[in-house]
């Protein structure tokens, strides 16, 4: 990677629907942590706990959209990211949490809190601080543009950094067949 | 068990015995006919009788629309969409009927008794709207027609007591040249097919450089030529009456009134390629002229120019028999035909080897038109000369064209070849006209400043439909139509067609639905450019011609779907939270989303 | 004289009936396939073998080798096509690798990751899409059928049995088994067939044995698809 010359390039990251895996997966680029950070700074990000990204240059979201809070919160990071990239199976193709797609949401619902065994009384939760659950999970790129897509259950920490630092020094990404995996 | 056996047998034996396992789709179809479905016993039977594996037979059914495997109810409407049918009110006439008899389209009724759904193009395209119901065409719909078939729905009317003048099918012959008008005496042909000789009357059809009227054009004399140089042990000749072509409604009125010079050009080049055997493949669609041909070919054969003996000749044994197909436009490709003829899933083969060396049963096999054949039978009797000076250089004797949509006189016209659009559209009476899609969705879309264009092979090629649109339509909404046909149609089998389609498809209702951008845009271009390259067969190929078409000269109808700059999802967001507010009674402000940001 | 074709450049050499695909790998160059299988006869539908054969797109596994031809494969313009047929196959089905016990041997994974595949691009289909676990040592997971049909070749063709066939049309084609209850434990299917071990991806799998070789691994973990298409499988 080159010095840095110019200023530092401003990075959201955040997870809708997904487990963090991906977050952890980066942080996995150990203490080429440092290296990165002599280059970009965090905007909006778990590891920042900013609550709302401002201008960006990099936007990277793991997870899929499943519910209205997802659907604002990659609105916002669309509209304040110069690239915006999906990482990881579920912000991909909908991963683990769309495999209720082939349910109704009704089903999914009576399920968790009406049938399910030991629930008395269950209803389902109607406070408006909660977001409402959307009929279908869905990948990133079926409700905003997607720039880039870093696969992986999750992407290891090498594909990361090489998707980063490609971008950093203005190359298109690429991985070669040791760092692509779906899985 | 056994005895549910035995109630399948009873009518499957009688079939079965008259049919050999490659006869497989018109068993299917004739259990069907008897038992409104084809029962899982049924297979049973056919599968130990046939000594089919079971897999076999419930993927043949599985293929077919019109095959059921499943009780469909006692009524199984069916609207034909095409354009034209839209063009005229079925899609209104389909929502009174079902509201009407409380049904779902295409879900069967909760007492079992009816289905409403919809069927490609049914060949009525001069007379629509139309439907079938149980299989029989049912054409000039109105509202009061459609309220009248409500009420012999729902009095159990069974469809054989319903009034004549529903089933009533014009043939509205609208311009008459030489084939229309030929007053052709059966045995006339092959009269002078024997007189003259079979090599010589080989080279009359040479001479004459007629051409495929299917649309593809290929010489039909070098076409003959070939299959009769081709080794096998057997030749077979096939005429494909598949007419599947959304707008093509030519072959109905030819086989109504000129079946035996379609018979009678079966026979003769059975006689030049040297084949015992022909086989008329007959869409479903057109089961209602089914007797009529049966007692044409029963007459033909009383009349000694069918079966052993033709003409008193002692070497001269041909017969035909008729094949139905199943709802399946496919089918009308060749190769996919000759599969279906073998009782086979109507996939396309693989090509090379063609029909003509490697056909049915892997023999060699001429493919021709309806038309294509009935031209033959007239060059036998006039000679190639004579039809060679007819039309255009390139393009030999004459072309019936079907006629449909906005004008006055709908209906079927023969012209010599060389004809132009603008001319026909005078003589049907058209008037404001934007469009005309000649050769239906796989063909083009000719805009009015090319209306000066000619039907021939060397200008505007045609199958013969010829599908009028004035000023008040909307030509994406046509393109639309279209891309649903195909989507319907493609039989699945190479990757690009099968999923491409449905993409296609997507995509345009995207765009319908008000979430059109440039991005989408670029999207059915890249999809059109990947179908034309990639797939298996013409209709793949062919399945992005209407979008192609109508982009490059309707393209404000398309401007106009672009309501956004960017991308926007192809879904309603809010509407996709509506289960959840309907579940948590919710209705807040955070309960919704907006449409888009843009 | 040996017959040769020039294919990206290279002379390959063929003999009498070899398709091009066939001369191809015989001669280590690898063109991507999916319902391609050399023990099978070639039926092209995929279509990610498309190839240009004197300028014009055709399927290479079913387009037989003649002397002279120039074949384009590993182009910008046909490998984008080939990406895009791969991203048509991901939508279709339901192909969740990190819960797939074939991943890392799936061809359809293997040639997607040899073709850059990041993303399935599309909108998903999400089909509804029944498991058949009615046979004791096998299931059947049909989310992931691609409609190659190699199992349908090889259970007629090899195991003479048809346990499975083609039903539907479209894109409502579907893979079926040979029983009146639709289920593969009512088949004569067993484990020795062909039509067992043929599945290049995760609808034919062996129970009671996932995921036993580690990720790093596997056979598509250790090298390209390109490297060895058809390697023998470690759990298989």
């Amino acid at each position: 990677m080159n010095e840095p010359a110019q200023p530092k390039l401003r990075v959201a990251t955040t997870s809708l629907a997904g487990c963090f895996g991906c977050h952890t997966s980066f942080l996995d680029i150990d203490e080429r942590l440092l290296e990165l950070l002599k280059h970009i700074e965090f905007d909006r990000s778990p590891l920042t706990d900013i609550k709302h990204c401002g201008p960006c240059d990099i936007g990277i979201i793991e997870g899929g959209v499943c519910n209205a809070e997802n659907v604002h919160v990659l609105r916002e990071f669309r509209a304040n990211c110069k690239i915006l990239i999906a990482i990881g199976a579920c912000a991909i193709n909908g991963g683990l949490p769309a495999q209720r797609n082939h349910l109704s949401l009704a089903e999914v619902l009576e399920e968790v809190y009406h049938a399910q065994h030991g629930l008395v009384d269950g209803f389902i939760p109607n406070d408006p601080e909660l977001p409402l659950p959307l009929d279908k999970v869905h990948p990133l790129h079926e409700v905003v543009k997607i720039d880039y897509f870093i696969p992986g259950c999750p992407p290891s920490a090498d594909a990361i950094w090489k998707v980063l630092t490609d971008l950093l020094d203005g190359r298109e990404p690429e991985l070669g067949h040791d760092l692509i995996h779906y899985d | 068990m056994v005895c549910q056996i035995n109630t399948h047998a009873a009518y499957l034996d009688p079939i079965l015995i008259r049919h050999r396992p490659s006869d497989l789709l018109q068993i299917l179809i004739l259990a069907q006919d008897h038992y409104g479905y084809i029962h899982s016993d049924a297979i049973d039977h056919i599968s130990a009788a046939l000594k089919l594996p079971r897999s076999k037979i419930e993927g043949v059914a599985g293929f077919y629309s019109f095959l059921h495997l499943q009780p469909p109810g006692a009524y199984r409407v069916l609207f034909s969409d095409n354009i034209t049918d839209r063009m005229s009110g079925s899609v209104a006439l389909m929502e009174s009927m079902c509201s009407q008899l409380w049904v779902e389209p295409g879900k069967l009724s909760e007492d079992n008794l009816l289905s409403i759904d919809t069927t490609s193009c049914t060949g009525m395209c001069d007379q629509g709207p139309a439907m079938l119901v149980n299989g029989l065409a049912i054409n000039r719909l109105t509202q009061d027609r459609a309220n009248a078939i409500c009420e012999l729905i729902r009095e159990q009317v069974p469809v054989s007591a319903w009034p004549a003048v529903f089933f009533s099918i014009e043939d509205n012959i609208q311009r008459r040249d030489i084939l229309l008008d030929s007053h052709f005496q059966s045995g006339s042909s092959l009269a002078a097919l024997l007189l003259r000789g079979t090599d010589e009357t080989l080279q009359q059809i040479k001479a004459s450089l007629l051409r495929g009227r299917g649309g593809a054009g290929f010489s039909s004399g070098a076409k003959w030529e070939l299959c009769r140089q081709a080794a096998g042990d057997a030749r077979f000749v096939v005429c494909n009456a598949d007419e599947g072509e959304p707008g093509t409604f030519k072959d109905r009125v030819l086989l109504n009134n000129f079946a035996d010079m379609v018979f009678e050009g079966m026979t003769l080049c059975a006689r030049i390629i040297g084949a015992k055997k022909g086989f008329l493949y007959l869409r479903g669609e057109y089961r209602y002229l089914l007797n009529h041909l049966q007692a044409v070919l029963q007459r033909r054969r009383q009349q000694g120019l069918l079966g052993n003996d033709i003409l008193g000749h002692a070497d001269f044994n041909f017969d035909i028999d008729i094949h139905l197909g199943a709802g399946a436009y496919i089918c009308g490709e060749e190769s996919a035909l000759i599969e279906s003829l073998e009782g086979k899933r109507g996939t396309p083969r693989n090509r090379p080897p063609f029909p003509v060396t490697h056909g049915y049963l892997n023999m060699p096999t001429v493919v021709n038109n309806v038309e294509t054949f009935a031209a033959a039978s007239l060059i036998a009797l006039n000679g190639g000369a004579w039809y060679a000076g007819i039309g255009t250089g390139a393009s030999s004797g004459t072309k019936i064209l079907s006629v449909s949509g906005d004008c006055d006189c709908p209906g079927i016209y023969e012209y010599p070849y060389g004809v132009t659009v603008a001319q026909v559209l005078d003589d049907c009476g058209a008037r404001d006209t934007q469009a005309v899609q000649i050769s239906g969705p796989s063909g083009v879309c000719i805009a009015p400043d090319e209306f000066g264009r000619r039907i021939a092979f060397e200008d505007i090629p045609t199958a013969g439909s010829f599908m009028v649109f004035d000023k008040t339509r909307d030509m994406f909404e046509v393109a639309r139509n279209f891309v649903h046909f195909f989507k319907h149609e493609s039989c699945g089998f190479c990757t690009p067609c099968r999923v491409g389609t449905s993409l296609l498809s997507n995509m345009m209702d995207k765009l319908a639905n008000g979430y059109g951008s440039p991005y989408d845009f670029a999207e059915i271009e890249k999809l059109n450019a990947l179908l034309q390259s990639t797939s298996h067969c013409g209709l793949g190929h062919s399945a992005c011609n209407p979008v192609l078409e109508t982009i490059a000269k309707f393209r404000p109808a398309y401007d106009t779907r672009l309501a956004h700059k960017d991308f926007v999802p192809s879904f309603d967001l809010d509407r996709a939270l509506s289960q959840a507010r309907q579940m948590t009674g919710r209705n807040d402000t955070g309960a919704h989303l907006e449409r888009s940001q843009d | 004289m040996i017959n040769t074709f020039t294919l990206d450049g290279m002379s390959i050499p063929f003999s009498e009936g070899q398709t091009i695909i066939q001369a191809a790998m015989a001669a280590g160059v690898y063109i991507p396939h999916l319902c391609f299988n050399p023990q099978f006869k070639p039926h092209g539908s995929c279509k990610l073998c498309t190839v240009k054969v004197n300028g014009r797109q055709s399927s290479s596994c079913t387009h037989q080798a003649l002397s002279g031809m120039v074949v384009e494969s590993n182009t910008t313009q046909i490998n984008d096509e080939r990406r895009m047929l791969l991203q048509m196959l991901f939508v279709e089905g339901n192909h969740f690798c990190p819960s797939c016990e074939k991943s890392g041997n799936c061809q359809l994974q293997a040639t997607a990751y040899e073709l850059h595949m990041m993303s399935p691009h599309f909108d998903q289909f999400f089909p509804d899409r029944a498991v058949d676990a009615s046979h004791p040592e096998y299931l059947l997971d049909f989310n992931r059928c691609i409609l190659c049909s190699l199992c349908v070749r090889a259970s007629r063709d090899v195991d003479s049995k048809n346990v499975f066939a083609l039903s539907g049309r479209g894109i409502k084609s579907r893979l079926i088994v040979n029983a009146k209850s639709g289920l593969l434990a009512d088949t004569d299917f067993c484990g020795d067939d062909k039509a067992a071990n043929v599945c290049p991806v995760g609808v034919i799998l062996k129970k009671r044995i996932g995921f036993a070789v580690p990720i790093g691994q596997r056979s598509f973990d250790e090298q390209p698809i390109s490297a060895s298409p058809h390697p023998v499988m470690k759990e298989v």
